[in-house]
């Protein structure tokens, strides 16, 4: 495991961009202009890419070069670009009838971090020295995992809700590159363009929902129950 | 000669959704798709007779490997796919879409193709990946209609299930980290790799690991409490879509479930992991009676008898064994029978009556007395009642369940049969044999296209239920102790 060779500097490096993508988490969180969870979205996943090429300087794997720079294109230039154009279509600036307060969620998402540690440090045993960097790291994923649910729980406009599984796939893809570098590149990069592809079809969607249901907040979606 | 047919199995239909979506000509869409699926069909039998003769085969560098169980998986989606694009044809042309039609043969073969490559892939991760492919593709298909239903239906099914399946990946990941500690940090990601880790795997993180997989391709398998787009997603698509979703779909994510369960078994967690894929089930079993009893919608009573069986097929494989393992083998097969004569038959009257409401649809058998009839028989069948297929594997797993640690699960199985039974009968005496008067309904073209499938999956139903082949059993008991032994 490349973790246990890593010194005290490069863990600190690594940690700190961890937390930066979480904190841009809980930006998207606290907002309520969807431009600003683009934003946000797009400086997080710019923050990944700068730690896949970390990962991939510190623990000798070249090929995460070229996914750091996948990541960089596709997560934060062509997605928020995407998001952008179905914003823009779809002219609304804000969520408006969100479930919770932004200050509630976010007190919400900082509980939902503890919850996370508690059992990031329950499933760590077996890494031995490096366990700092993986409890923090699968804390991480755990969080952005659950603030992702969160924001799909919460909120209501399809944007947000396609941010809220962006989020959900930004916390793996971050983790994943901390705990499991060697996986494969064949499958980093198939991921990449599902998620592309997933953006696509999300993107087509909206058009259908807002031509045939002349909605786009789920909340107004309730002609199917029972 | 397995790897030859799969090759087959795979070129028939890109080469269908290729030839629509190039021609763009409806009739022409309509018989190739229905070539390539009756290709498919023709070709998985011989291919598990293969494996099971020479063993499993592995291709694409160690990427695919079908073996007996996902041959036999295989041949559960061709059958669906084969009566599906036989009744499409009838029934697509009443929706009056020509010029959109080739566009959805193309996404159907194309459904049809990711489901396939579903059960061959011998990787965890492309696995996940076939199947997220699977919602993509199958969300424009239950659009397809352009009402503000489908649509609704449509984005629920993809948010839901792609946010469902994205904690599979996490489980995936954390799999193949937990492995790592002992392969080393880079190894084939394979199913007899996971397997053979696992029971060197700290025993929290493979728990934690197996329940994100379980939820998230439980998702995807329609397991309640996740099975809120089922309902939605299946009563909206067309009938034949709805069909795809219900036989062939879920099985295939019941298929991951199956190979997971398989990594963890021998494991410490294997237990545990037994257990709650036995609650799941219990739950989606009790939950889809529920529903079935006081639904109104037809459809929707199809989808919620979906819930149900795969609640069934979740508890075969909790209660293990080889009875078990059998029991659900044999019942995703005759539910893709049963449940595609269903759906057909609720196209048949939907269109004919012009509702979806139970309420609304009477004097079935005045209408429609043959395919009525077939109708009728098939509700008898999905019910559970003998002589039909169902009823077997039903049983089989019920030997399962009270043979082992379940007992518990059996008894309230045997109790929600009841209620299920009862409940779904009675929607139907209520359409059949209620005295309505009525005016005549419409005479429908096509009743051919969508009579002859019905007869195509009532016959082997019926064949099943009254003789469970002796080389079945014993390519079940092959899969079981595969599934366990590791060498998957």
């Amino acid at each position: 495991m490349f973790l246990a060779r890593v010194n005290s500097l490069q863990a600190s490096i690594l940690s700190s961009l961890a937390i930066l993508s979480l904190l841009l988490a809980f930006v998207m969180l606290g907002s309520h202009w969807l431009r600003n969870y683009v934003y946000a979205f797009a400086a997080e996943s710019w923050l990944i890419a700068a730690l896949s090429a970390a990962v991939g300087y510190f623990g000798g794997y070249r090929e995460l070069y070229f996914i750091a720079a996948l990541t960089a294109l596709f997560r934060g230039l062509v997605l928020p670009w995407l998001l952008m154009r179905i914003i823009d279509r779809l002219q609304v600036k804000r969520e408006l009838h969100s479930v919770l307060q932004p200050s509630s969620s976010l007190v919400l998402g900082g509980l939902l971090v503890m919850f996370a540690f508690v059992i990031a440090n329950h499933m760590n045993r077996q890494s031995g020295t490096a366990g700092s960097v993986v409890v923090l790291a699968l804390t991480i994923m755990l969080s952005m995992k659950f603030i992702g649910f969160l924001m799909l729980s919460v909120r209501d406009e399809a944007v947000s809700q396609i941010l809220g599984l962006l989020v959900l796939e930004n916390g793996i893809f971050l983790g994943s590159q901390i705990l499991v570098p060697g996986m494969p590149m064949l499958i980093e990069i198939v991921i990449l363009f599902d998620l592309l592809i997933v953006v696509a079809c999300f993107g087509m969607l909206v058009r259908f929902l807002l031509v045939h249901a002349g909605t786009t907040s789920s909340r107004q979606l309730q002609r199917l129950v029972g | 000669m397995a790897y030859h047919l799969a090759i087959l199995l795979f070129a028939a239909p890109a080469l269908a959704a290729i030839v629509s979506l190039v021609f763009r000509s409806p009739r022409l869409a309509e018989y190739v798709t229905s070539a390539a699926a009756i290709t498919d069909l023709g070709v998985s039998v011989p291919m598990l007779v293969a494996i099971v003769r020479h063993g499993p085969v592995l291709a694409l560098h160690g990427y695919a490997q079908i073996d007996a169980l996902g041959a036999w998986v295989t041949i559960c989606i061709a059958v669906v796919y084969a009566l599906s694009s036989i009744y499409a044809i009838g029934y697509m042309r009443l929706l009056n879409e020509e010029v959109r039609l080739p566009l959805f043969y193309g996404l159907f073969s194309g459904f049809a193709f990711t489901m396939f490559a579903a059960c061959v892939l011998n990787n965890a991760g492309v696995f996940w990946i076939a199947i997220e492919l699977t919602t993509l593709i199958s969300t424009f298909l239950v659009g397809f209609e352009r009402e503000a239903e489908s649509t609704e239906a449509a984005w629920k099914y993809i948010v839901v299930v792609s946010s469902g399946i994205s904690l599979a990946l996490l489980g995936t990941v954390l799999f193949y980290w937990g492995g790592s500690f002992i392969l080393g940090p880079t190894y084939a990601m394979t199913w007899a790799a996971l397997h053979r880790s696992a029971s060197q795997v700290y025993t929290p993180l493979l728990t934690v690991s197996f329940l994100l997989v379980l939820v998230g391709y439980g998702t995807k398998a329609g397991l309640a409490p996740m099975h809120t787009w089922l309902p939605d997603a299946h009563s909206e698509s067309p009938a034949p879509v709805s069909a795809m979703l219900s036989g062939a779909l879920l099985n295939a994510s019941m298929l991951g479930i199956a190979r997971f369960l398989g990594v963890v078994d021998g494991t410490r967690t294997g237990r545990f992991a037994h257990s709650a894929v036995v609650g799941f089930g219990i739950f989606s079993f009790v939950v889809a009676a529920l529903f079935i009893v006081r639904q109104t919608d037809v459809k929707r009573l199809m989808a919620y008898s979906s819930v149900e069986h795969i609640g069934v097929q979740a508890l075969g494989l909790g209660f293990g064994g080889v009875l078990g393992v059998a029991g659900t083998l044999y019942h995703m097969l005759n539910h893709s029978l049963n449940k595609s004569l269903m759906f057909f038959g609720a196209g048949n009257v939907m269109r004919s009556y012009r509702t979806k409401e139970i309420g609304g649809i009477h004097s079935v058998l005045r209408r429609f007395p043959a395919t009525g009839t077939l109708w009728l028989l098939g509700a008898v069948g999905i019910a559970g009642a003998p002589p039909f297929a169902l009823f077997l594997s039903e049983f089989t797993i019920l030997r399962a369940g009270f043979a082992g640690r379940y007992r518990w699960a059996a008894v309230v199985f045997v109790v929600f049969l009841i209620v299920v039974f009862i409940g779904f009968l009675s929607h139907f005496r209520a359409m059949y044999f209620d005295d309505f008067v009525q005016a005549e309904g419409p005479k429908l073209s096509g009743l051919v296209w969508r009579a002859l499938p019905m007869w195509l999956a009532f016959v082997p139903l019926l064949v099943l239920g009254l003789w469970w082949p002796q080389h079945l059993w014993s390519i079940f008991a092959n899969i079981s102790s595969n599934l366990t032994g590791g060498t998957q």
